[in-house]
């Protein structure tokens, strides 16, 4: 029997059972618009958390004083607390011939007000080059001016829910305003970063680190952020730093390094896991759809008891017969797959139009894996109908009337 | 063409065992013209199966055109009936979604038979049975007579060398009956041999040879 034959009869069969193709096309549908809404969902979560992460830098290696792995020996009963990054080693750290830019950061919290308005924030003393390393963006004005790590300078830069909140509408660069009981005058205005992850930038006052560092007499930087040159000399400028420190820290290699693709990578792994959980759950509904096809098509040879006989009778072989229902059912579950990719899309359309920030979309590959889900979800619940069928003794099929 | 030697058929019914047939020999040459009668439960049923090789013999031996069929696997069990026998049923089995034409040209598709041919075939077939104009009806727009044409139409369009009939006019009025029967002699004029197996002792004495089949046994 030729393919495109077999194709032919599974399809008039298809047509002219309404009720049955509509139920099986119903339950697949809801099987594969659930995977498919789910599956984009996950996929977007992460393209999205990915594009965050790579929007702070792609060559961003991270300064952590301390580390979280002993170093051997005998257990520190005198307990040994990691020295502190210090201005000095960032300084050190300039000679690398690995790193393009640096900034030192320190962090605190402190009240900032502007004739008798205040309000507590958070302080991040850092130098012009945080500029580049985060790739910062300014409203108006201009950032940190480029001096030395050790040279306080009563200026700062401010977020722009900081300006809205302590100058409203009124102009605000060369504005004074007061950290604490120390004075700065506003050089620069950030632009509103409103997806950033991480600290919050809007609400951020940022100053030079020496100033900073006098401000809360904390003289420990919190991180040292770091560009390298290139992607390639990321793991050079890492090997640079750890030996600079070790160096200055007696021997001991006591910070930890973050790259940025150790973050992506951790929260790409995390996210595909996740995506891959959530597809699985809906994956539960495929499985219903498939007995549903089960099911249905077991009816269906039941109803058809004679015709399969008849079949066998006019010289149809088992293979031939199993060769007929797996293809009506491999129909029915690709129509089921395909209208439930267009109510999938359209409701992704439809939440798009609610969440317009959010990027969703369907990858190709989830599009194509769905479909062909559907048919082996089909195929594979069809056989049991299918191999039924063609076990049917014809005489005792066609003595029925 | 059929020889059939010493062939047994038993049922199990319950804790019974049936006899259907009990020792059957047979010997039928090509074109003959062969009727079986016998009352209800007499077996001529389940011989006319086994010959048809829908169904198996519990022993005995099964000629078929000069090979033995008594035990092949399935998928050539499936090509011999396609391809050397019509069987022609009581109740028609016409398959309802499918138009006359299309349940004439079943067994050119499980052939795998393309369609042009196909189609050359079919009219031809529609044309000896005389259903032309009635090629694109529905079984269930056609009446007794003309189903059971476009059953012998599907029965012989594979061109076979063996007709079976099981009580072909069983269903229908005596004219229609007294119609198909001749339409199945035309087919045995051309040289195809011809089983019928019938009820009405009229339409048996047309044949050229009876048989009789009582308790599973035959007697000429």
């Amino acid at each position: 029997m030729r393919i495109q034959d077999t194709f032919a009869q599974a399809l008039t069969a298809v047509i002219t059972q309404p009720l049955r193709t509509l139920l099986i096309i119903v339950a697949m549908s809801i099987g594969i618009s659930s995977v498919s809404v789910l599956t984009a969902l996950g996929e977007s979560a992460r393209s999205y958390v990915i594009h965050e992460f790579q929007a702070l830098g792609t060559h961003l290696l991270i300064i952590l004083p301390g580390r979280t792995e002993t170093t051997g020996g005998q257990p520190p009963v005198f307990g040994e607390t990691p020295r502190d990054l210090t201005l000095k080693d960032a300084e050190a750290l300039m000679h690398s011939t690995h790193i393009a830019a640096l900034a030192p950061v320190t962090v605190g919290s402190a009240p900032v007000s502007v004739h008798g308005l205040e309000r507590e924030t958070t302080i991040m003393g850092s130098s012009a080059a945080l500029r580049r390393v985060r790739h910062l963006n300014m409203a108006m004005g201009q950032f940190l001016p480029d001096t030395a790590f050790d040279q306080p300078r009563p200026v700062c830069v401010i977020g722009q829910t900081i300006r809205e909140e302590l100058f409203s509408n009124s102009p605000v660069l060369g504005q004074w305003l007061r950290i604490n009981d120390r004075r700065f005058q506003v050089i620069g205005v950030l632009a509103s970063e409103g997806q950033s992850i991480g600290v919050g930038l809007d609400e951020l006052v940022i100053i030079p680190v020496a100033s900073a560092q006098t401000l809360f007499n904390n003289f420990s930087l919190f991180r040292i952020l770091i560009e390298s040159k290139s992607k390639a000399s990321m793991y050079a400028a890492q090997n640079d730093i750890k030996r600079m420190i070790t160096l200055r820290h007696d021997g001991e290699e006591d910070i930890t390094i973050i790259t940025q693709d150790s973050i992506v990578n951790t929260f790409d792994d995390i996210l595909a896991a996740l995506t891959l959980i959530v597809t699985c759950i809906a994956g539960i509904s495929l499985l219903v759809a498939g007995i549903l096809v089960m099911n249905v098509m077991l009816v269906s040879v039941t109803h058809r008891t004679t015709e399969i006989g008849l079949l066998k009778a006019l010289g149809a072989s088992q293979q031939q017969i199993i060769g007929l229902f797996l293809s009506e059912a491999a129909l029915l579950s690709l129509a089921g797959g395909i209208t439930g990719l267009i109510i999938g899309q359209l409701s992704l359309k439809l939440l798009q139009q609610v969440y317009p920030d959010f990027p969703l979309q369907l990858p190709l590959w989830a599009l194509l894996a769905a479909l062909s889900v559907a048919v082996i979800t089909g195929l594979v619940f069809g056989i049991l109908p299918a191999y039924k069928a063609a076990r049917l003794d014809p005489i005792q099929a066609l003595s029925k009337r | 063409m059929i020889e059939l030697n010493n062939i047994h058929r038993d049922f199990q019914v319950g804790e019974q065992t049936v006899h259907a047939l009990n020792g059957i020999n047979l010997s039928i040459s090509a074109g003959e013209y062969v009727s079986i009668m016998g009352p209800s439960g007499s077996g001529k049923s389940t011989l006319l199966n086994i010959i048809a090789l829908l169904d198996q013999a519990t022993s005995g031996s099964y000629c078929l055109d000069g090979h033995d069929v008594t035990h092949l696997d399935e998928t050539i069990l499936a090509k011999t009936r396609r391809e050397k026998i019509g069987f022609i049923f009581q109740f028609f089995h016409l398959i309802p979604r499918l138009t006359a034409y299309e349940n004439i040209e079943i067994p050119l598709t499980l052939a795998g038979i393309a369609p042009k041919l196909r189609r050359d075939r079919v009219t031809s077939a529609l044309d000896a049975v005389g259903l032309t104009d009635r090629a694109s009806h529905k079984p269930d727009q056609l009446s007794g007579g003309q189903r059971q044409r476009v059953a012998i139409a599907r029965a012989t369009i594979m061109h076979p060398a063996i007709l079976l009939a099981d009580e072909p006019t069983g269903n229908l009025d005596s004219h229609s009956g007294i119609e198909i029967i001749e339409l199945l002699e035309q087919f045995n004029q051309q040289g195809v041999t011809l089983l019928v197996i019938t009820h009405d002792a009229s339409l048996g004495q047309r044949a050229h040879r009876n048989i009789r089949i009582i308790d599973g046994q035959s007697s000429t």
